[in-house]
């Protein structure tokens, strides 16, 4: 009884997060369709959307291509290389997750005005991206057991096809994973193509609702996004295949530092080239904007505030998202049937919309249905939860997937309720795992613009919000002190990430 | 037990948007009287806040100003309707004020009179506050006989040697004006041929003032007021740029105003309309003419400075609210190649 009671309590948690992800899709549907049906399906064929179309998915599976392989040689140089120093490696290669993508934009071009367009937003996007694909990659490598590679090697095969028939079939599902976020990612960010002034979907549906005065416009090209974010959400789960998830049994064998001087040259070499544009060009013209004008005095006050501001704002957002995902996620693992899922798959459905979509449905919905938080935090935090609700599903969906269902079994059989064994002993076990959704969620919130620009309560201002505003003056001098913070307290997270990322691999 | 633990999940709950709550900065409360006004404020943070301090000094009126572009002002304002929560909206541009003209009420005559009828909404919805004007800026040097016209700068001497700021809502404002006075056939037309003349794109006016000053290109497509920001900072000895004012009538020589508009569901009209009322003061007109050499578009203003007659320029004749089809003026920058690449 008790137990089916907590079932049921959770069961209704997880409906009511997914139907909050899917409040955009209420502004979409009334927006688009506010001209009538024909003038939607005008908007959709024209010669100009399917252009779009294209340009979009070319550039989404370009930055995916190149991710894929950067990601999965920083995930092979932190784990099989040989290199010393793992936790610093993996630190060093998450850090592109700290720094936004409208601020590496600024920094290529104000160093170099010449990129932009598609290849500016392919370098940045590429660059921002591929730890997407390294950390779940790197996580896989480490639990890749060395004797299937040493059996290959005695029956005479070579190290490239080691490599193509042994080492890569069992990184197919960690890839696909990372790819999925990274394709949405690409399609979804507004920042670098705008600074790259490169014509994608996010750059005209911005443009629809902000010189246009055209929503109508805007939420239809969003509901083409949307269909191309299910397309690819879709792909995913083909590539990936049927699940190996939770393999318990025989210890792994732990690999042997192998100091090979040909790979330890490799993948030195390689990690530079990588992490010199990923991270040194934002770093070095952010801080080059700041010795530029040394005689303006920087209000550290204000530095100080928006990087507390911002630092809240990310906390309970982070907070918020966790709670909300918990009941989702443990649906989705530990209960059958298919409305257990339902939830899971509801959070996924809005995960490619562009933030300013769902900036302009929450300011819709929000001052129609809950007027007395409009222009307050909590329908700010509201907006972030609902961009973020899906990664922080997929990363808790994996930890609970790893914690065996049999202990809640026996936790069960000792009398606790769905409650009790929850608290007590799946969220102990899955914890790394919910710490390092947590933390990847700051880390976003962080940094997340568009919501935070329409949303914010009048008056307040965070570090991104700050950026955004000197930026768009050009007073590049005095972006520098926000942009330092804003890599500083986005560095936090990211360690904590790395360094989770590597003691849950050392422990398996 | 299990009761517990549900009830703790609410206290978590409660807790973080309580926490929330604190966060968020000094929002203020709904006030029914008329002690403060919003302002949505599409002039930056930078530019006016000392401004709105001044009305809060002088009026005792709090200002709670909502910064932002102004297009998204306008676009915000729209999708709030009539529940929106501001009561003046400040754009910098006349298209933003055009586009929600339909939200905004009719001021007041005593506001109009003050201002040349040109510089405000036929409709008498909003009205001008200050002008600036489109100019070629240009480095004599490089460019003894600057063009006084648009069509001039087609001329294939100033092939790759015209500078311009392809995202800039003003050359944006320019080009929409260029629709409305030739025509969409006429205005693709010479874009097409703008284009062809291979114009150096830059991130931004200020950028191509200083490619103008510094040798870079010998012309650029600019506002008045950037020559005498850089000549304001850097000295009159660091600038040889100057500024080339177009023929009369020219579209080139567009003039844009930043003006006010009150929202009709405004929940504070009286200090609405004070604030609106201290735009077109003194006060303000000083602001303005000392920190952006903007026109002051109030009859019988003393002008910055420096500037030429506002009346003596010949500036198109254009109804300015005219000026918010800024999408089809965007796709058909798109369309040329002058916006995107």
């Amino acid at each position: 009884m008790q137990r089916t009671r907590g079932i049921l309590a959770l069961l209704s948690l997880a409906f009511i997060a997914a139907f909050i992800t899917l409040i955009p899709l209420w502004y979409l549907g009334v927006q688009s369709l506010s001209q009538g049906f024909q003038s939607f399906i005008d908007e959709l064929f024209q010669d100009r959307t399917l252009s779009l179309i294209i340009r979009s998915l070319t550039l989404a599976v370009s930055v995916t291509c190149a991710s894929v392989i950067i990601g999965t040689f920083a995930g092979w140089v932190v784990t099989m290389s040989g290199l010393p120093g793992r936790l610093f490696l993996t630190i060093a290669f998450s850090l592109p997750l700290a720094i936004p993508s409208y601020l590496s934009a600024f920094a290529w071009i104000s160093w170099q005005p010449g990129i932009s367009g598609f290849l500016g937003a392919f370098i940045v996007l590429t660059f921002a991206c591929f730890p997407y694909v390294m950390l779940p990659v790197s996580a896989a490598m480490s639990r890749l057991d060395p004797i299937h590679e040493e059996i290959a090697r005695t029956m005479g095969r070579s190290q490239g096809a080691i490599v193509r028939e042994v080492v890569l079939p069992q990184l197919r599902r960690p890839i696909a994973a990372g790819a999925l976020l990274v394709a949405l990612y690409s399609l979804s960010d507004f920042g670098a193509v705008a600074a790259m002034r490169h014509e994608v979907f996010t750059w005209v549906i911005y443009g629809a609702y902000r010189a246009g005065f055209n929503p109508t416009r805007a939420a239809t090209l969003s509901v083409v996004l949307l269909a191309a974010a299910l397309a690819l959400t879709f792909a995913e789960t083909v590539v990936r295949g049927r699940g190996n998830a939770a393999k318990g049994g025989a210890a792994i064998r732990r690999r042997g530092r192998t100091s090979n001087r040909r790979t330890s040259f490799v993948a030195i070499a390689g990690s530079c080239l990588v992490l010199l544009p990923a991270v040194g060009v934002p770093v070095v013209n952010v801080i080059a904007w700041m010795s530029r004008d040394t005689t303006r005095n920087i209000e550290w006050s204000s530095v100080w505030n928006a990087s507390g501001q911002s630092f809240v704002n990310g906390l309970v957002t982070a907070l918020v998202t966790l709670l909300l995902a918990l009941p989702v996620a443990w649906c989705a693992v530990r209960m059958r049937g298919v409305v257990a899922v339902i939830p899971e798959r509801a959070t996924y459905i809005t995960h490619a919309l562009p933030g300013i979509v769902v900036a302009i449905s929450v300011v819709y919905v929000g001052i129609r249905a809950a007027r007395p938080w409009y222009q307050e935090l909590p329908l700010l935090i509201f907006g972030q939860v609902i961009i973020f609700l899906p990664v922080m599903v997929a990363s808790i969906r994996a930890a609970l997937e790893k914690t065996p269902a049999t202990l809640e079994d026996v936790a069960h059989s000792l009398g606790s309720g769905t409650m009790t064994t929850l608290f007590r002993v799946t969220i102990p076990i899955a914890l790394p795992g919910l710490l390092a959704g947590t933390a990847l969620t700051m880390l976003a919130a962080v940094k997340e613009l568009p919501v935070t620009l329409l949303l914010r309560p009048t008056g307040m201002d965070t570090l991104s919000t700050r950026i955004w505003d000197f930026s768009a003056l050009s007073d590049y001098a005095a972006v520098g002190p926000y942009a330092v913070a804003m890599l500083v307290l986005a560095a936090v997270p990211t360690a904590l990430l790395g360094a989770l990322s590597v003691t849950r691999q050392e422990k398996q | 037990m299990k009761k517990i633990h549900i009830r703790s999940i609410a206290v978590i709950a409660t807790v973080s948007l309580i926490l929330g709550a604190c966060g968020g900065t000094n929002s203020s409360s709904e006030s029914t009287n008329d002690s403060s006004v919003t302002v949505y404020s599409g002039r930056s943070e930078e530019l006016v806040k000392d401004l709105y301090a001044a009305f809060t000094a002088e009026t005792g009126i709090t200002v709670d100003a909502r910064y932002g572009d102004s297009g998204e002002m306008a676009s915000l304002l729209l999708t709030e309707g009539s529940a929106s929560p501001a009561d003046v909206f400040f754009s910098q541009d006349a298209g933003a004020l055009g586009a929600v003209e339909a939200s905004l009420a009719q001021l007041p005559e005593s506001i109009l009179s003050k201002v040349d009828a040109k510089y405000s909404a036929t409709s008498g919805k909003w009205v001008g506050v200050s002008g600036r004007v489109r100019v070629v800026v240009y480095n004599p040097t490089l460019a003894s006989n600057p063009p006084a016209t648009i069509d001039g700068l087609l001329d294939s001497q100033w092939s790759g040697k015209i500078g311009f700021a392809p995202t800039n809502a003003s050359w944006q404002s320019f080009v929409t004006a260029l629709r409305v006075l030739r025509g969409e056939n006429g205005a693709e037309k010479w874009l097409t041929a703008f284009a062809a003349n291979k114009p150096v794109p830059f991130e931004k006016n200020g950028a191509v003032r200083d490619a103008v000053n510094s040798g870079q290109v010998s012309l650029g497509l600019v506002n008045h007021y950037y020559l005498f920001e850089k000549i304001a900072a850097e000295g009159a000895d660091a600038v040889v740029a100057q500024n080339q004012y177009m023929a009369s009538g020219d579209p080139g020589g567009l003039v844009n105003v930043a003006g006010a508009g009150i929202l009709s569901s405004a929940p504070h009209k009286n200090s609405a309309q004070k604030f609106v009322e201290f735009l077109q003061s003194d006060t303000a007109a000083e602001y303005f003419r000392t920190k952006t050499w903007e026109y002051i578009l109030t009859s019988g203003a003393t002008q910055a400075e420096g500037l030429p007659g506002l009346d003596s320029l010949g500036a198109p004749s254009i109804d300015l609210s005219d000026l918010k089809s800024l999408d089809v003026t965007q796709e058909m920058l798109q369309k040329v190649g002058l916006l995107t690449k």
